[in-house]
């Protein structure tokens, strides 16, 4: 059934294509390729394990499927981003957490993207300056060179056996 | 049509790492890269392509952020990661590290020769900015430690032709300074942007500064003396930055570098947007509020974030990129007719 109706959306965004009436991201096979990078992104992080407690993010509710956005940006080119809500208000391991994301996506993520992290708004009591440092690819980048950050990364980011 | 921005070449500069910056020679005819293998590398022309003509590697322990050539060609300053800025000497085969500055904190991220060659800046995510005198022995003594930026300093760079210092922040402002009395001071803050401001470069007189940021804009600033015609207002004897130019809505992501060619007056930028854009400005436009326009726009120079653009002292045209693909890239400028 999916397929008959996956046939049909491909020849009815051709159609729709040639005949001039798609209008761009807004067509439903957009924002199905999105939702399917969204689900992608998702699988990523979801197995990734809390720098503190012995469970992964999802476990803990540290991120949601709902909580990643796909946008299409160019070509085969994707806006990924993504808002965690991180334990605790207070919680120091804010940063450690968003590395953590930035890190295995950086890796893991098989399309040519864009990414960007923030704090669920309203759930940390230093969001902005916790969202302007994980979206420091320079920042970041040195962390990942300070030995004992990078083991801490290192451990959440491994896939589980 | 032609395109304005021709490619040249790519080299694969930094393989499997980023490139973060690249360093023309004074004369032109080498290319100073580095990245964060830890790494720099020179390039030179060879037939139509560019070959790697040194490695200098064992100075640094972690990422090299920013080289710097001296103006007179002979040393490179290198500032890393791993807290330290090594200088390297030409020698008849090749590079040696002479002398490595150590005292801060942690990252430096940037490194700058004054015109004279005497003195050196470094600036650090430890929010300090220090001048360097170089002496004829070829001691470097700290003259002077600046704490004036709040946050993590991202770049300096110094006036074409003057001991004018200016500096670039994570605290979102651009400051500068000068000698006062056998002492360096902060004399005037840049304020405007609304984001980490990345690099800042002056146009070839120095009277004027190009910022840009993660704010996706580039400001130009410039500099009015007290007692000006136009009636910009100063404090006591230092002149005022004032922001005359405002290019916002053409970059999509953060501007990692701006440079303003001392041949031609093109303004190109690196952005996080994967492009690389090159301004000019309207022959018509008035000094006081002067309009640019873009005259070019390659939308997937580089395959990831483009970090640095750097126009070569002495060919007008040539430029080289870099990006956190580890390529270098090398195009050919032609300004457009009607532009």
């Amino acid at each position: 059934m999916s397929l008959v109706l996956g046939l049909l959306s491909h020849t009815l965004n051709r159609v729709l294509r040639y005949s001039g009436l798609r209008r761009g991201c807004h067509a439903p096979r957009h924002q199905a390729m999105e939702q399917d990078k969204a689900l992608e992104v998702y699988d990523i992080i979801r197995t990734i394990r809390d720098p503190e407690k012995p469970n992964t993010l999802e476990e803990l509710e540290v991120v949601t499927e709902s909580c990643v956005e796909v946008h299409e940006i160019g070509d085969d080119e994707y806006l990924v981003i993504i808002r965690f809500t991180p334990t605790v208000p207070h919680c120091s391991l804010a940063t450690l957490i968003g590395l953590c994301l930035r890190i295995k996506l950086q890796r893991c993520l098989p399309f040519r993207h864009k990414l960007e992290i923030y704090i669920s708004e309203g759930t940390h009591s230093t969001e902005e300056d916790i969202n302007k440092q994980i979206n420091d690819k320079e920042r970041v980048a040195a962390a990942m060179e300070n030995p004992n950050l990078r083991e801490i990364v290192e451990q959440c980011v491994a896939e589980p056996d | 049509m032609k395109e304005a921005l021709e490619l040249l070449c790519r080299v694969p500069a930094h393989p499997d790492s980023r490139c973060w910056f690249l360093a023309w020679s004074p004369g032109g005819g080498l290319l100073a890269s580095c990245g964060g293998d830890r790494l720099v590398r020179l390039w030179g022309r060879e037939g139509q392509g560019w070959s790697c003509r040194a490695v200098l590697g064992e100075g640094h322990q972690r990422t090299v952020r920013r080289v710097a050539w001296s103006p007179c060609g002979s040393y490179l300053a290198s500032a890393s990661f791993d807290a330290t800025t090594c200088i390297w000497k030409r020698q008849e085969d090749g590079f040696e590290c002479v002398t490595t500055l150590e005292g801060h904190e942690n990252e430096v991220k940037s490194v700058a020769w004054a015109p004279s060659g005497t003195l050196l800046a470094t600036c650090s995510r430890d929010k300090s900015v220090w001048v360097w005198e170089v002496d004829e022995e070829e001691e470097y003594e700290c003259v002077s430690v600046l704490n004036s930026h709040t946050q993590d300093v991202k770049h300096v760079v110094w006036h074409p032709n003057q001991e004018l210092l200016a500096s670039a922040s994570y605290d979102d402002t651009v400051k500068l300074y000068h000698e006062e009395e056998d002492d360096w001071v902060c004399c005037a803050t840049l304020e405007g942007h609304e984001s980490t401001v990345w690099s800042v470069a002056f146009d070839r007189s120095g009277e004027r500064l190009a910022s840009c940021s993660d704010d996706k804009t580039v400001r130009i600033w410039r500099r009015y003396k007290p007692g000006n015609e136009e009636g910009v207002a100063c404090s006591g004897t230092d002149p005022t930055w004032k922001c005359v130019c405002n290019l916002s809505g053409y970059h999509t992501r953060t501007i990692y570098d701006v440079a303003w060619c001392h041949l031609t007056g093109a303004l190109a930028t690196a952005c996080g947007d994967d492009a690389i854009r090159i301004f000019e400005e309207s022959a018509s436009s008035d000094p006081q509020q002067p309009t640019f326009g873009l005259a070019a726009h390659v939308p997937r120079a580089h395959s990831q974030d483009v970090n640095c653009v750097a126009w070569n002292p002495k060919e007008p045209g040539l430029l080289a990129s870099c990006s956190d693909d580890g390529e270098i890239a090398f195009w050919k400028y032609q300004r457009p007719e009607v532009c």
